[in-house]
This record gives C-alpha cells, sequence and structure tokens, in this order.
C-alpha cells in the first residue's frame, strides 16, 4: 500500500484505487461548494430583495421571479448622501493616522527596538481588551465640553484608537520580516533612521501596510456602537444611515435590503479584491 | 514548532557597550512616543473619567448636574440582577459565538485548502460575511431572513417541519448567536487556512510515505501545527465578539425581557435610556476589573502563542 503511493505514478483510470480517489476528491469538492453557497445565502438574498419592489419583498412563499427594479436604490442614493461623505472621511482619515502613528511605533518595537518593547506590545494590544463601551457616558461627557460632539474629527480620533493596537502588531510582524542584511547594508552605506525607514523598510512592508490599511479601513467603515452614542447629524456615518432606513411601520424589506446592500458593498468590493492581502494581515503576516 | 518562530521573531536587539548613552535610548524610544502618548490619552483618560463618575450622582435627566454619592453606585451594582444577567449573557454569547465559529472554522478550512474546480470562488464566498457590515447584517437577518411571515429562513426550512416559526421571539439568544458565527466564521477560516498553507509539505508526505492515514496526519501533525493559529483566532476573536452590540441592538433590542441582553447593550441602555451616567459608569468600572482579569490570562497565552518569553531572552 505504501508501495503504490510512493512509486512513480503508473496507474490509469482504471485503476479502482485511483478512481475511489478521484470520487473522493470530486465529493469533497461538491460539499465545499454546498457549504460556500449556503455561507453565502443570507448576502445573495439582501441583493435579491434590494432588487424587488416593496409589495414582492413581503410575501409568502418568498418570491424568486419578479420584475426587477431599482427605484428602493435610487430611493437610497438620494438620502445617503451625507452620510457617505462623513463615513469616507472618517474612515480614510483614521487609516492615514494609523498608518502615521503605527509606522514609527512598530519600527521601535521591532528593527530598533526600546528596552522595554514587550511590554510596550502588550499595553498596546491590552487596551484592545478594555470595552470601550464602558465608557461610553464619560466619553459622551468628555465630546461635550471639547465640543467635538456630532464631529468628524472625533470619530477620526476613536477609530484611530480603535485600529492601532491591532495595526501595531500587525506592521511589526511585517516589519521583522525585513531581512536583516539590508538594513545592515543601509546602514553602513551611512543611513541614517529616517532613510533606513523611508528607502529600506516602507518599500519592502508595502504589501503589509496594505493589509494593515485594509483591515482598519473594514472596522472603520462598519464601526457602529461610537458613531450612533456620538454623533448626530454632522458626522452620522453608513451604519447610522442604514439604521435611519428602518421605519416603525409599512412595507420596508426592500428598503432595507437596498440600504443594506449599499452600506455594505464597498467593504465586500475591496476585500474581495484584497483577499491575499486580507489573509496576509490577519495571520500577522506568518505566511508570505 | 517552526511556525511559531516566523509568528515572533526576535527583533534584533544589538549588543551595546556599557555606557550605551541616554541620547541613544531617546533616539529609540523617540519613534514610539506619538502612538503612546496618543493611545494613554485616547483609551486611558476616558477611563479615568468613568472611574470618577462612578463616584457620583449624575442622571442626565435631572437638574444640578453630578454630585458626590461615595459607593453607592457599586452596590447597586452588586446588588443588581440586571447586571450579572447581562454579564452572564456576555460569557454565553461569547464562548458560543467563538468555540462554534472555531470549529466551523477548522472545517471550511480544511475544505478550501484541498483542490477542487473554483476552489477561489468558493472561498470568496465563504468570506463574504466577515465583510459585510454588522449593522446590515443584524438587519438582513432580523427581517428578510428570520422573519416568520416571509422570512427565507422558514421557508428553507418547512419541507422539514418547521411552520413560521418567529425565531426573534423563541429563539432570541440562539439567534443573535447564529447572526456572530456568521460574521466570525470567514474570520477563523482565514486564519486556520493561513495556518495549513504554511505548514510544510515534505512532513505530511514522509507521514503518507509512513503510512499514516489522512485522520491520523491530521489529528498528529496538522493541529499541534494549527495550534498557535488557532489560538490566535480564539483571542482575536473574543476580543471583538465581547463587545457584540449590533446585533443585539437591531436584532432584538435586548429582549424578549431581558434574554438577550449582554453587557454592551446594559451599559447602552443605562446611558441612553435611564440617563444613569453614575450607575453605568461603576458598572462600566466593574467590567473593565473583570475584563483585566480575563485579559490577565489572555495576554499571556498571547504571550505563548507568540513565544515571547524565549523569545526576549
Amino acid at each position: 500500500m505504501t508501495a503504490a503511493t510512493a512509486a512513480p505514478i503508473r496507474t490509469t483510470s482504471e485503476d479502482p484505487r485511483r478512481r475511489r480517489e478521484m470520487a473522493g476528491k470530486v465529493g469533497w469538492g461538491v460539499v465545499a461548494w454546498v457549504v460556500s453557497i449556503a455561507f453565502f445565502l443570507p448576502v445573495l438574498w439582501m441583493v435579491i430583495t434590494a432588487f424587488k419592489p416593496e409589495s414582492a419583498a413581503e410575501t409568502w412563499p418568498p418570491q424568486f421571479v419578479f420584475r426587477p427594479t431599482l427605484s428602493e436604490f435610487s430611493l437610497v442614493f438620494s438620502g445617503m448622501g451625507p452620510y457617505l461623505t462623513h463615513s469616507v472621511i472618517a474612515t480614510i482619515g483614521s487609516t492615514i493616522l494609523v498608518l502615521l502613528l503605527g509606522v514609527p511605533a512598530s519600527y521601535a518595537l521591532s528593527v530598533r527596538p526600546v528596552k522595554r518593547w514587550r511590554d510596550g506590545l502588550f499595553f498596546f494590544i491590552s487596551t484592545k481588551m478594555l470595552p470601550i463601551v464602558a465608557a461610553i457616558g464619560p466619553l459622551y461627557v468628555i465630546a461635550l465640553k471639547t465640543h467635538l460632539l456630532d464631529s468628524i474629527w472625533l470619530l477620526i480620533i476613536l477609530y484611530t484608537a480603535m485600529n492601532l493596537p491591532l495595526a501595531i502588531w500587525m506592521i511589526r510582524s511585517f516589519m521583522l520580516e525585513v531581512p536583516s542584511e539590508l538594513l545592515e547594508a543601509a546602514r553602513l552605506d551611512g543611513a541614517g533612521r529616517i532613510r533606513e525607514i523611508t528607502s529600506v523598510i516602507l518599500p519592502i512592508t508595502t504589501p503589509g501596510l496594505v493589509s494593515t490599511a485594509l483591515i482598519c479601513v473594514i472596522f472603520a467603515w462598519n464601526e457602529l456602537f461610537l458613531a450612533l452614542n456620538l454623533t448626530i447629524t454632522n458626522a452620522a456615518t453608513m451604519p447610522m444611515f442604514l439604521i435611519s432606513s428602518v421605519p416603525q411601520e409599512g412595507l420596508y424589506i426592500a428598503h432595507l435590503s437596498a440600504a443594506a446592500t449599499v452600506a455594505s458593498i464597498p467593504v465586500i468590493i475591496v476585500g474581495w479584491i484584497a483577499q491575499r492581502s486580507l489573509v496576509r494581515g490577519l495571520s500577522m503576516g506568518a505566511i508570505k | 514548532m517552526t511556525v511559531v518562530e516566523d509568528l515572533a521573531p526576535t527583533p534584533r536587539v544589538e549588543v551595546k557597550p556599557r555606557g550605551a548613552d541616554r541620547r541613544e535610548r531617546w533616539q529609540r524610544r523617540l519613534p514610539l512616543l506619538p502612538a503612546l502618548i496618543y493611545i494613554v490619552i485616547v483609551t486611558q483618560i476616558p477611563f479615568l473619567v468613568t472611574v470618577w463618575y462612578s463616584f457620583q450622582n449624575y442622571f442626565w435627566d435631572q437638574p444640578g448636574g453630578a454630585h458626590w454619592a461615595g459607593v453607592s453606585n457599586y452596590s447597586t451594582v452588586f446588588t443588581s440582577a440586571a447586571f450579572r444577567s447581562a454579564l452572564l449573557r456576555s460569557v454565553e454569547m461569547t464562548v458560543a459565538a467563538v468555540i462554534i465559529a472555531m470549529i466551523l472554522g477548522v472545517a471550511f478550512a480544511v475544505l478550501l485548502d484541498r483542490k477542487f474546480l473554483g476552489r477561489g470562488v468558493a472561498r470568496t464566498l465563504i468570506i463574504t460575511p466577515f465583510l459585510v457590515m454588522p449593522a446590515a447584517a443584524a438587519l438582513v437577518w432580523a427581517g428578510p431572513m428570520l422573519d416568520p411571515n416571509f422570512g427565507l429562513l422558514n421557508w428553507l426550512l418547512e419541507p422539514f417541519g418547521v411552520h413560521h416559526v418567529a425565531w426573534l421571539s423563541t429563539h432570541a439568544l440562539g439567534s443573535v448567536i447564529v447572526v456572530m458565527i456568521w460574521q466570525w466564521t470567514p474570520f477563523m477560516t482565514l486564519i486556520i487556512l493561513a495556518g495549513l498553507q504554511s505548514q510544510p509539505a515534505d512532513t505530511l508526505e514522509a507521514a503518507k510515505v509512513d503510512g499514516a492515514g489522512a485522520f491520523a496526519t491530521f489529528r498528529e501533525l496538522t493541529i499541534p501545527h494549527l495550534r498557535p493559529y488557532i489560538e490566535l483566532g480564539i483571542l482575536l476573536g473574543s476580543i471583538y465578539l465581547v463587545n457584540t452590540f449590533d446585533a443585539v441592538r437591531l436584532m432584538t433590542n435586548g429582549g424578549p425581557g431581558t434574554s438577550t441582553t449582554n453587557l454592551p447593550f446594559y451599559l447602552y441602555q443605562q446611558v441612553n435610556n435611564a440617563f444613569d451616567v453614575g450607575g453605568a459608569a461603576a458598572a462600566g468600572v466593574v467590567t473593565v476589573i473583570l475584563t483585566i482579569i480575563v485579559a490577565t490570562f489572555a495576554l499571556r497565552l498571547f504571550a505563548r502563542v507568540f513565544q515571547f518569553e524565549e523569545a526576549g531572552s
């Protein structure tokens, strides 16, 4: 049995063992597909429902054949302008700030580490374990007193703090992968710390920084709790828009689905395109 | 355990002569300071203020502002059945969601690790729930998916004798947990998949040559190899899932009764509905203390995952 597998392949499709293996492969492929589609189904249903007229969205049995309409979408688009702007500013602003603060900090925790780099690293991640919800009342009062309540700056500041710890862990793990010979060579060439970062580390860690930024974008774009508690109109984001699209009465399921689709689609598409990057970021640079 | 070293190799600590000067030390510290100061200000100050408010009697809807209340807020928290129940609910939700998501994640990762037609597309479909905005996920599950009258799930389950179940009133906690699992399984799948793909092929080949069955290989080689990845997934998953708010707020609003009221939602209610800033602050402080106790263990686990103990020395 052992020999058969290890020996050079001489088998043909008539070989029953090989045929069984093939069948097994196809079988597992089918299982994987069934699971994937089942998992995707709620998203698919959301998108399908978004194209329904309101009257076709709340029927029994659910309708799969209907005349698709864009009317709910146009209704959604007409009202979301300011929300979209706020979300884009808060997401991009906080992600840029995370990178500006995170890159030097990660450098000081990896390439030329401070003495107690381990404590620093653990301090950052420990702040992620403090539940922000515990401080929501005082946070509101602080925002009120500093005139930051309902301002986009408040969201940028808080989303940066929310994403920075994880970002530092990720960026650090990417920086540790920079070959030490390259750093050595740069130092021999008389490169200072700034040049070391800009001309050696940044070019090499760019894919890692992209992964990190991507994950920050996902979390910032999707954040609801802080936006709900600390903004009203001047800084309300897409999740707030989504919530506001649920009326108290009447038929609203198609409208809700259209709003949910529109609110989710930017991050879904970015995530699809940057899948590899996402995997790299989540596994903390453990795979290349 | 080579992967572990990959996960956290030791930084290159240069050996400095004895008189390693202050200047060098400060030059090393300087790049760290902006991020450190930022995080200290933004995350620690609100908590200090929380501690202060926890000793105050402060209701938003009452005139007169805050005044000193001693430990009365704390005695309320400790005798409050609602707080205890919210705490318990948080633990239940987080543990159930993290464990089930991890089990599914390992299963899906093993499936996706094999070659089959359209694997890339299947992987894309599986990761999508993680990308969906949690508020959107909650609303879509609550409406189009789980509605008793027109929900897709009831239609799918009808052949199995399920008739118009009002999931959000009869199985509220389960429904919320299902959505948490649905959103976080892709995350676990991706981390475990990364682990599987980093497994050295020659080891697996050697096991095959030695006549090890697929299951034995998985148990003896793959699971130990995956351990740091599993631990990483559980840690990150718990950090985010323990703060679950969107699904509770938008699917069940904590109900029916308080059956889905977890700590985040409880604190939210205290501030927004009861206007009790002081009471919420005290509950928050207790939550933070409990979190610190759990986090101490979690951090130790983190240290083990990344093998800092050995790496540092």
